[in-house]
């Protein structure tokens, strides 16, 4: 059975703690709750298989659903489909980039080749300024799903949430 | 026929019904190369993201410290999931912890590149690289394994080693076709890593059975498509691509380099001086 919605209200609330604007519904990583028996059983699926912020998560989420009245709560770790960022709602991203994140650019899409060389980094608007005169420093930023950007015309560094 | 055991039990073979055996000899063929595949795959992760761990707070540029450290995250978060797998497949109760801190040197099944001390920067860029082209293109198959989670964690994975795949060819590009001396130093390490190769793609009876049964893909014939990735990249990079030789090998078997040692000594000790803790 459907979880009641006071349940999917409360899973609602729980955010992400390093990207605190969105929450685990917002992101995507929720991909299910239902009621079996006298249990609440949520089915998450990982962001990054490394992302040290899940074992958070998955105490938050049971800590929420305990305050809204269930009794027990199982967490579910499912790998099939494999979480995307194309799963963040629109409205999700525009609260991205209110935060300073700029969002991901359109959809994950697999490139043909699988090491594009001479390619051009995307430019991606800068979350202050909106100017796209922006540079590529690093790939790889303060948390796995984020690259670091610089804008050149307000001189700020900035993030940018990257496709996956 | 009658066994007896140092504690005096006695076991009649003969009671052993044909159906029995069967069972059990279903059972050894396939859980035990499943976890056996598992932990090669959990292993080689486990291995590469210690080495690439110890450039934290030791990176060239702070992009690059914060590089090498988020794709030793990657990989750690992506053996801790196949080792937690590995142990489900073998059906006695280890966690994924259990596997990568109470196990010894012998019992890894890493294969012997990874492990290599980490070098200097060329070698770290160029160890990366030839591995992460290879796991990509691995992992691009396995994600259709006929292993459900094994497929949604090799599609994960996927993603994130393209990234990774992304930044070492990057660098190999910048080393490669630089200065004179990153450009011999790249080379230098490409012609000492070549050796260590062959054993990537190497299938034996364990993988041999999952590959018919649909679960694995066939490392052998991904030597080709790795071989031209690679030798695309090196070209761009003005790099020789050096010619096949004798081959290392011996980590799928346990037999490894001196330096695992040391990395699992490093690894393992928090774990084993305060087994059980928790915080």
């Amino acid at each position: 059975m459907r979880a009641r919605d006071e349940y999917w209200a409360a899973v609602g609330a729980v955010l992400d703690p390093e990207v605190p604007v969105l929450s685990v519904i917002d992101l995507g990583i929720v991909r299910d709750m239902r009621e079996e028996g006298g249990t609440v059983v949520v089915d998450v699926t990982p962001t990054y298989s490394g992302c040290p912020a899940m074992r958070t998560i998955e105490h938050d989420i049971i800590e929420a659903l305990q305050q809204a009245g269930a009794a027990t709560v199982k967490v579910n770790t499912v790998f099939q489909p494999a979480w995307t960022t194309d799963w963040i709602s629109p409205d999700a991203r525009e609260r991205l980039r209110a935060y300073g994140i700029a969002p991901p650019s359109g959809a994950a899409a697999v490139p043909t080749e699988l090491i594009p060389l001479q390619r051009r980094a995307e430019t991606i608007a800068c979350p202050r300024c909106n100017s796209r005169n922006t540079e590529r420093r690093s790939e790889f930023g303060s948390t796995a799903c984020k690259s670091i950007y610089y804008c050149v015309s307000c001189a700020e560094p900035f993030e940018y949430f990257k496709p996956l | 026929m009658q066994i007896d055991f140092n504690k005096g039990a006695r076991f009649n073979v003969l009671e052993f019904s044909n159906l029995q055996f069967a069972i059990l000899n279903l059972q050894f063929e396939i859980q035990m190369p499943l976890s056996e595949y598992l932990l090669r795959l959990g292993d080689d992760r486990l291995i590469l993201g210690h080495r690439l761990s110890e450039w934290c707070g030791h990176g060239p540029i702070l992009e690059e410290d914060i590089a090498l450290a988020n794709m030793a995250l990657d990989l750690i978060g992506q053996a801790n999931l196949l080792l937690e797998l590995a142990g489900k497949a073998e059906g006695q109760g280890k966690s994924a912890d259990s596997f990568a801190y109470f196990r010894e040197g012998i019992e890894f099944r890493n294969a012997l590149i990874v492990e290599l001390p980490r070098g200097d920067f060329a070698f770290t860029i160029a160890r990366q690289f030839l591995v992460s082209v290879f796991e990509m293109l691995h992992l691009e198959k396995l994600q259709s394994s006929a292993h459900s989670d094994l497929a949604g964690i090799a599609a994960k994975a996927f993603k994130e080693t393209r990234y990774h795949a992304r930044h070492s060819a990057d660098w190999m590009l910048k080393l490669g076709d630089g200065t004179a001396d990153s450009h011999d130093r790249v080379q230098k390490t490409v012609n000492e890593l070549w050796r260590f190769t062959g054993e990537l793609f190497e299938v034996d009876d364990v993988e041999r059975d999952l590959v018919a049964e649909g679960i694995a893909p066939d490392r052998g014939a991904l030597r080709e498509s790795w071989r031209s990735e690679v030798a695309r990249v090196l070209q761009a990079a003005t790099l020789t691509v050096p010619d096949d030789g004798f081959m290392q090998r011996g980590g799928r078997d346990g037999r490894h380099t001196e330096h695992l040692g040391l990395l699992l000594a490093e690894m393992q000790i928090v774990a084993r001086s305060f087994p059980g803790a928790e915080w």
